[in-house]
């Protein structure tokens, strides 16, 4: 067992903490003030290769697997959630169509968001359809006349749905079949039909635009179907494990984060003449919060690593996510209470930290749903 | 290239400075280097000669001479009017391969940068840049190293007869002091930046004993591998950091408020007689112009006052202005280093302090 | 047409940095960096190569570990790298260092068309002499300073700083720049320069590969060859004895204005 980052991924690391540091970083003040997406800095990720990593350098991938994914998502996550978010959810789609895609389809769309700096999006979600991803009513009937599917319904909670230029939609081409009925569309921004609606305004991430997807008489070409009709939904969960590696990462990243800044303010605070990293209590605290993201760390690349060399992960990818998320939250919040008084000013990251922590362990299942999925692995063995 | 080096050392006499002018104007380093040339040719008993290169320049050799020189070499050309890598490293090469100074000093300017190195190589010889103490008497070096250094120079076996230069400079950003020797070649060759020797007082009659020597050199086109096209002063006023006798620092600490933080800086230093400066920080951040810079990779500063506004005090800007007499340190954090070297310290509010204290200055100079 | 950049490997002496107790540095607590100036260089030859398509290699004359910093560089976009490294070269002030660096650029061969760029000044070192020496070794013109490189057919215009002004120079190739922080800003490595930078050709040459050129004498290479010698280093001494103003603004001020109008201002 060699646990042991390779010369390349230690050189990726030190890329994504450069990126972090100085492009990441103090753009995070402007996107808490405006609660938008910050289009500069995805073009600047997209220059350097970030948003094409997973993909082949056939279709203008940068190539890489999980594990590489993993080592830059959790750098990212460190400095800036939003943007950490923004590139681990991009990624899910290009990778849905690399895995499931014609090569037609292949070259036609993963360039334009691996490499031109397009967006891309993955639309499952509904209102009625959270947890219970088999509840999609969007629909996407055939029409035979123009060999076109023509989509009818509204998504939500859409990471980047709104300024996305390719995007991965789940709808019912067959809806009297339920779950066998769903299948996988990709869709381009400016169709017509396809528009977005409200913007969210959310507790945290606020640099990750999630949005509301309206699709009326959207009609696309038949072309544009990825894998089989009635495939849907076991291409929805084939994405999602992969993509749960990537919130594994970004919870191990903030968590990271967060022990960082603990440990220097410790250093820094003087309280009753002597820095507060003096007092065992807080040493304790500290003690216990590296611990707990170190064992969230090696989890989420041992599931990377079950992924990388095409072993079943799908329990460890939710065990990852589960752990990292929730280990998120706990050091976050014992971060500001480190922080005291300051950990609550928003002149200090930790109560951004800790609101963009949250959402961890809610989106790309929730912490329930993860519960669910690595209990039936093990009772099913 | 004649190979005079190891050989005889013995053959080898005189303290010689490149007298870099500019446009038929000396530097002022110039004159600093003379006046410290001056002490290491009077420890050793030899001459003090500046070597002047340019197209007519011969006027500039009684000041030479009033600040220290026994002789001057002059060499003159069209050729040699503005300078040129090529033609300034041949001209001295030949002329101290023929005279065989034992010590040669160079202004570490940008141009005494750029050919000291290189005649350093033609000659095969050592050269230690950026000096900021030199020394031939090891009795002197000794009282130097007791003040300047932790080590303990009492217990230590030392040569007296020794009289190699011994070439101190900062390395490793400024965290560490080395003194430098070039015990088997010569001319022994230091740089030293400007502002860190100081100048003697000038004596009208060195001024006129000063003997021109002028040897004959070999230029022609030929030698000549660049063209220079243009020479162009930029036209903004440089700011003379090294002559100020009050200085007001700025750094991170202003980033809050840049411009009310560079305004206060301002006028205190107004109200001081005195100018603005700021750490590496402020340059880099596009706050203050880099001639305004102190510190490693900026200048040497030695004022009578030194004022840190927002300073943290590592070590890089420590190294441009640890010398000044008097410093004033304000910073929020009183864990600053720069409150290891400062004389005062106040830790608070620098946008609450610093108006506070020129108006009390402004007062104070009312009633004295 | 070939751009050969001169890199060092340096402790980050811009961070922390923590002296042993015998007043010596521990070199442990420094992070290992490719020197400041050296990047800038690296990014003109990158610019001269999206422009022209030359190839550019990267030199570095230090231990074994200096090839991490060297696959960097090639993840940034330099098509080769050459360690030159051996127990005989260690010890070397800038006079060896630059003889030894010109027997390696005769070893990977200069041609009419090509170009050397150094850093101006590492920060260890501080004294700005290895890119003007080398040039002197291989008996090339040289421009210090420059903030502004274009190439125009076999000629390059420089920008040559002053401290009050610049110079504009031409000259011809082969010949050498040493170049300053006003340059560029250098680029990031890329996903992909990094996943390819460990296949491109990185060769080490050791004493047996250069050890025929005349530049490489024993006597003058090496501790043992360089004409200068560190004879003491040494930590300056704390100093001591801060004041530290206690009280309210106004008191505070007061006195330090009374301490400076009475010392200070006549």
């Amino acid at each position: 067992m060699d646990f042991a980052l390779t010369n390349e991924q230690e050189m990726l690391k030190k890329l994504a903490a450069q990126f972090a540091e100085n492009e990441l970083e103090p753009a995070t003040e402007e996107m808490e003030r405006n609660h938008a997406f910050n289009a500069g800095i995805f073009i600047k990720m997209a220059d350097l290769g970030f948003t094409g990593l997973g993909i082949s350098p056939e279709y203008g991938g940068s190539g890489g697997g999980d594990t590489e994914k993993v080592i830059v998502v959790a750098e990212f996550a460190k400095k800036c959630m939003s943007s950490a978010a923004t590139l681990s959810i991009h990624l899910v789609a290009p990778k849905t169509i690399s895995r499931f895609g014609t090569e037609a389809q292949k070259k036609n769309f993963l360039p334009k968001v691996t490499c031109k700096g397009g967006l891309a999006a993955f639309a499952l979600t509904e209102p009625g359809a959270g947890s219970d991803a088999a509840a999609v009513q969007t629909t996407a009937l055939y029409d035979e006349a123009t060999n076109e599917f023509v989509l009818n319904g509204t998504k939500c909670f859409i990471t980047g749905g709104a300024l996305a230029d390719v995007l991965v939609v789940f709808a019912m081409t067959k809806p009297e079949k339920g779950l066998k009925g769903m299948s996988a569309i990709i869709v381009e921004k400016g169709t017509p039909g396809f528009t977005s609606g409200k913007i969210e305004e959310k507790m945290g991430l606020a640099g990750s635009e999630t949005a509301e997807l309206i699709f009326e008489d959207c009609r696309v070409p038949a072309d544009n179907l990825l894998g089989r009709e009635g495939q849907g939904f076991k291409i929805a969960m084939v994405a999602l494990d992969s993509a749960r590696i990537g919130v594994g990462a970004q919870a191990v990243g903030i968590a990271e984060g967060a022990v960082d800044l603990s440990a220097k303010y410790m250093r820094e605070r003087v309280q009753f003449g002597k820095p507060i990293a003096s007092l065992q209590g807080l040493q304790w605290y500290l003690a216990e919060m590296a611990t707990k993201t170190e064992a969230a760390k090696w989890l989420v690349y041992y599931a990377a690593y079950l992924h990388d060399t095409d072993k079943p992960f799908s329990k460890e990818a939710a065990m990852c996510k589960l752990n990292a998320s929730e280990n998120a939250r706990f050091v976050t919040n014992l971060a500001i209470q480190i922080h005291g008084g300051y950990g609550y000013m928003k002149d200090y990251p930790l109560e951004r930290m800790y609101r963009d922590a949250k959402i961890t362990e809610i989106y790309e299942g929730t912490s329930e749903i993860h519960k669910v999925v690595i209990s039936r692995a093990i009772l099913n063995q | 290239m004649p190979s005079n080096n190891s050989t005889n050392i013995a053959a080898f006499k005189d303290v010689w400075v490149f007298c870099e002018q500019r446009q038929g104007k000396l530097m002022p380093t110039v004159l600093e280097l003379l006046s410290e040339g001056r002490k290491l040719a009077d420890d050793l008993g030899v001459d003090l000669c500046g070597i002047l290169l340019g197209d007519q320049v011969d006027h500039l050799v009684s000041e030479l001479g009033g600040y220290g020189a026994d002789k001057v070499y002059v060499c003159e050309s069209p050729l040699l009017k503005d300078y040129t890598t090529d033609a300034y490293a041949k001209v001295i090469c030949d002329v101290t391969s023929e005279q065989k100074p034992e010590i040669f000093l160079i202004g570490a300017t940008h141009i005494g940068r750029d050919l000291g190195p290189r005649c350093a190589a033609r000659l095969h010889t050592g050269l230690c840049a950026d000096c900021t103490a030199l020394d031939v008497d090891t009795k002197k070096y000794v009282r130097f190293l007791r003040n300047a250094s932790t080590l303990n120079v009492d217990g230590m076996k030392w040569d007296e007869s020794d009289r190699n230069l011994k070439m101190t400079r900062p390395a490793f950003g400024g965290h560490l002091m080395a003194t430098i020797i070039c015990p088997r070649f010569r001319p022994s060759m230091a740089t030293v930046r400007p502002g860190v020797m100081q100048k003697r007082p000038y004596s009208q009659a060195k001024a006129d004993a000063c003997q021109i020597v002028r040897p004959d050199f070999k230029l022609d086109e030929r030698d000549l591998c660049t063209k220079v096209t243009e020479v162009v002063k930029t036209a903004r006023k440089m700011v003379d950091l090294i002559g100020a006798d009050f200085i007001v620092s700025v750094g991170r600490g202003i980033s809050k408020d840049v411009e009310d933080g560079l305004k206060i800086a301002k006028e205190l230093a107004d109200e001081l007689g005195g100018i603005v400066a700021g750490s590496r920080v402020a340059i880099d951040s596009g706050w203050l112009n880099a001639d305004r810079q102190v510190g490693q990779t900026g200048k040497t500063v030695r004022p009578i006052v030194y004022i840190a506004l927002g300073i943290s005090g590592a070590i890089q800007h420590r190294a441009g202005m640890q010398d000044s007499d008097c410093i004033i340190a304000v910073n929020k954090n009183s864990t600053a280093p720069i409150f290891e070297i400062a004389d005062y310290g106040v830790c608070g509010d620098l946008f609450k302090i610093v108006p506070l204290l020129t108006q009390m200055v402004r007062e104070a100079k009312t009633n004295h | 047409m070939k751009i050969i950049v001169c890199v060092k490997q340096v402790p980050d002496t811009s961070g922390k940095v923590a002296v042993n107790v015998d007043g010596t540095l521990n070199r442990a607590s420094m992070q290992a960096i490719t020197n400041p100036d050296d990047m800038n260089a690296l990014e003109a030859a990158l610019q001269l190569k999206d422009k022209t398509g030359c190839q550019v290699i990267v030199v570095t004359m230090g231990p074994l570990a200096a090839t991490g910093m060297l696959r960097e560089l090639m993840a940034m976009g330099a098509d080769e790298g050459v360690l030159v490294s051996a127990r005989e070269f260690g010890g070397s002030d800038t006079y060896a260092t630059s003889q030894i660096l010109a027997a390696a650029i005769k070893h990977i061969g200069l041609e009419a068309e090509d170009l050397i760029f150094c850093g101006r000044q590492a920060i260890d070192g501080d004294t700005a002499q290895v890119g003007p020496q080398l040039a002197e070794k291989l008996n090339l013109p040289q421009v210090t300073y420059a903030a502004d490189i274009r190439k125009e057919g076999d000629c390059i215009t420089v920008k040559r700083m002053l401290e009050d002004g610049y110079m504009t120079i031409l000259m011809k190739t082969p010949c050498m720049v040493t170049c300053i922080k006003e340059l560029n800003k250098p680029r990031y490595m890329t996903v992909s320069g990094i996943l390819n930078a460990c296949s491109k050709p990185l060769t080490t040459l050791d004493y047996e590969a250069l050890k025929d050129d005349p530049l490489i004498d024993p006597a003058t290479i090496g501790l043992k060859g360089s004409p200068t010698n560190i004879f003491k280093s040494f930590t300056p001494p704390r100093k001591g004895g801060c004041i530290m103003m206690d009280g309210d603004a106004r008191t505070v001020c007061g006195e330090l204005a009374n301490m400076l109008t009475s010392k200070y201002i006549i």
